[in-house]
């Protein structure tokens, strides 16, 4: 059973039932309609229901056949490099493009086993952010806050 | 002579002076980015295409072709000097073409994929103006029924070539359907599945899921093992192929043109299809198969042919049918969408400009391709030797500007990333995730076409049995996944997929 739990078929079949349940619990109430005149509900539902089927199928298959174990997950790289790019978001609207530009690109090497802060590699991000914001703010004049509200912008 | 005419037209449009301009930035940007290890011609285009926002219609997509040749031969130049194929239909490029690296003779390795490439855009050039025309007159007869049994046939398509497991192919697909569901529905008004978030109720972008899932995604997996690579620096001489070298390519650039065309026009298949099969083949009507894994020039000549010619000819369905057959096709489907233009066959009636100017340009872009890539080719050489890890968190810059300049709102960064978590997850989970890209383009124009079919015949699903095309398609979808399950073709599958080990 504990060999179960460490296959790729086993997860990814939670995974299709997981969200194919929340679809189907989401879209509840979303008119059905008829064959003839469809509602909203109609479409999501048959494919929600199909896809936690497909799960059932992926878990029951995790039981009866070999399988690869899903094997280590590279938590630091995943939390780093995902923290990093929503941090970007919340960073560029207070303290703008700058300071969340700096911040993405330093979260998201930290997670290189090969990070270190060094001149050569200052330089080149600090080339990039101006890069960035001469070539997208002022050229091609993506409203980027280069300050953000914190600044008083 | 009607081709002529309309190729005329093309070249007129393709010619004019701006759309070389961004024909050659697209080839050049699409290179540059493509050789860049781990990036493969998804994530490049995806990074890429905010800059053709601002451009006119024909402009862009010109641009776009440009960058997604550019960047299939970048991925072949990386594969050649550093063993890294950075998508996956130039793994087996990597075979030999590594193994030639190795002996002193990537010029000649480098010069095979360029001219090989090259005849093979030609060839597919012609064939796409010779076919898509008619191809187009008997989309323009189909109702929504035939619509919906073409989609059906395409995904079940896909879900057959596609390497990895059926069942995860067949779960992602409806998976993807589901995601491109989100948003207002157009004939109800009614909000799904959009968590009462105002900006998720226009749908969420493709770019954003092509970018977190191919983008984000694939960058955590590359840090998941860090390993360090050897250029094959000093080596880049002599990129003139000999007239022995010429002799020995010139069959199987042929049989990879043809087996690449044909590949490329299937649903699901395209480029990565293309040059496995090429491989195989060049493989078994060789007299000296063992050379191959060696360096042996037809295993570097015949599958570069054949995915050019497939990345090519897969332009045919997207083109007439609006259909995508791959990821990149639905990348392209969606700009156009952001374009204003409704993908069809209307594509070549209403806007012939656009249409027959594309497929010029494809083929001025291929000319491109020989004529900069050889002599850059120190310049690739250096970007390749960019250490990944200096790379990644430039590579993130792009992909989190680009996102948030589509429609100027940090949520879609957000989005992004919660969709390069799903990618790593999916990866973790060998779940492959082009086939969910391609449900995700294609969910909404399936649900509407389902419904239009329905209403129209009152409700009686027989519809799409009645009308014989509609019919035939339904029948098709089901002999392929009838075969694909036979136990025979199933162990044959697998095989053709072991090469990538």
């Amino acid at each position: 059973m504990s060999y179960v739990l460490q296959k790729k078929d086993f997860w990814a079949g939670a995974l299709y039932i997981a969200l194919g349940a929340a679809a189907f619990w989401i879209g509840r109430d979303y008119p059905m309609g008829s064959s003839v005149r469809m509602g909203a509900g109609y479409f999501p539902a048959v494919l929600s229901v199909a896809l936690v089927l497909i799960g059932f199928a992926s878990v029951a298959r995790s039981f009866f056949q070999e399988g690869e174990a899903v094997g280590a997950i590279a938590w630091k790289p995943l939390l780093l490099i995902v923290g990093a790019t929503a941090l970007f978001g919340v960073l560029l609207q207070t303290l703008g493009l700058a300071v969340a530009l700096i911040v993405l690109v330093l979260v998201s090497a930290a997670a290189s086993q090969h990070f270190r802060i060094e001149l050569k590699a200052s330089i080149g991000l600090v080339l990039l952010v101006a890069f960035c914001a001469l070539v997208f703010v002022k050229g091609l004049g993506v409203p980027l806050p280069l300050l953000g509200s914190w600044f008083g912008e | 002579m009607e081709t002529l005419s309309n190729l005329w037209l093309g070249l007129e449009t393709a010619l004019s002076f701006w759309n070389l301009v961004y024909c050659m930035i697209g080839v050049f940007l699409g290179t540059a980015i493509g050789v860049l290890p781990g990036l493969g011609p998804v994530a490049t285009i995806a990074m890429l295409l905010p800059v053709t926002f601002g451009l006119p219609p024909v402009s862009a997509l010109i641009m776009l072709a440009g960058i997604y040749y550019g960047a299939q031969y970048g991925g072949s130049t990386t594969a050649i000097l550093v063993n890294l194929p950075g998508e996956s239909s130039s793994v087996v490029t990597a075979l030999d073409g590594y193994q030639m690296a190795r002996q002193g003779k990537a010029g000649t390795a480098l010069a095979t994929a360029a001219i090989g490439s090259f005849f093979a855009g030609t060839v597919a050039t012609i064939l796409l103006a010779i076919f898509a025309p008619p191809l187009a007159d008997l989309a323009l007869r189909f109702g929504p029924a035939e619509y919906f049994s073409l989609m059906v046939l395409g995904l079940v398509a896909s879900i057959v070539l596609a390497h990895g497991s059926l069942l995860h192919a067949f779960g992602m697909i409806i998976l993807g359907l589901l995601l491109g569901l989100i948003g207002t529905d157009v004939n109800s008004g009614t909000t799904r599945f959009t968590f009462g978030l105002p900006q998720m109720a226009d749908g969420i972008g493709f770019v954003v899921v092509a970018m977190g899932v191919f983008g984000i995604g694939e960058i955590i997996g590359n840090l998941e093992n860090e390993s360090t690579r050897t250029v094959m620096l000093k080596s880049v001489t002599g990129l003139m192929p000999t007239r022995d070298d010429l002799k020995r390519i010139a069959a199987p650039i042929l049989r990879g043109t043809a087996l690449g065309s044909m590949l490329g026009i299937l649903p699901g298949g395209g480029a990565m299809l293309a040059s496995f099969a090429a491989y195989t083949l060049e493989k078994k009507v060789s007299k000296t198969p063992e050379r191959f894994g060696k360096g042996a020039i037809e295993g570097v000549a015949g599958p570069e042919s054949a995915n050019n010619a497939g990345a090519q000819t897969s332009f045919i369905p997207m083109l007439t049918l609006g259909i995508p057959s791959n990821p990149v096709m639905a990348l392209m489907i969606g700009a156009m969408i952001m374009q204003g233009i409704q993908p069809g066959p209307s594509v070549m009636t209403e806007q012939p400009v656009l249409f027959w100017g594309l497929i010029v340009s494809m083929w001025i872009g291929n000319l491109f391709l020989l004529v900069l890539n050889l002599p850059l080719i120190g310049l690739w050489v250096r970007m390749i030797s960019v250490p990944y890890h200096f790379l990644y968190p430039a590579i993130l810059v792009f992909c989190a500007i680009g996102v948030f300049s589509l429609n100027n709102a940090t949520f879609d960064v957000y989005l992004m990333a919660i969709f390069g978590f799903l990618g790593y997850v999916f990866r973790k989970l060998d779940c492959e995730p082009a086939p969910m890209l391609l449900g995700f383009i294609l969910g909404p124009m399936m649900e509407e076409h389902l419904r239009r079919a329905m209403l129209i015949s009152k409700g009686d699903a027989t519809v799409f049995l009645s009308r014989p095309i509609s019919a035939t398609m339904l029948i098709l979808a089901l002999v392929l996944l009838a075969t694909v399950l036979a136990p025979v073709v199933r162990r044959k599958r697998e095989e053709a997929f072991q090469e990538e080990g």
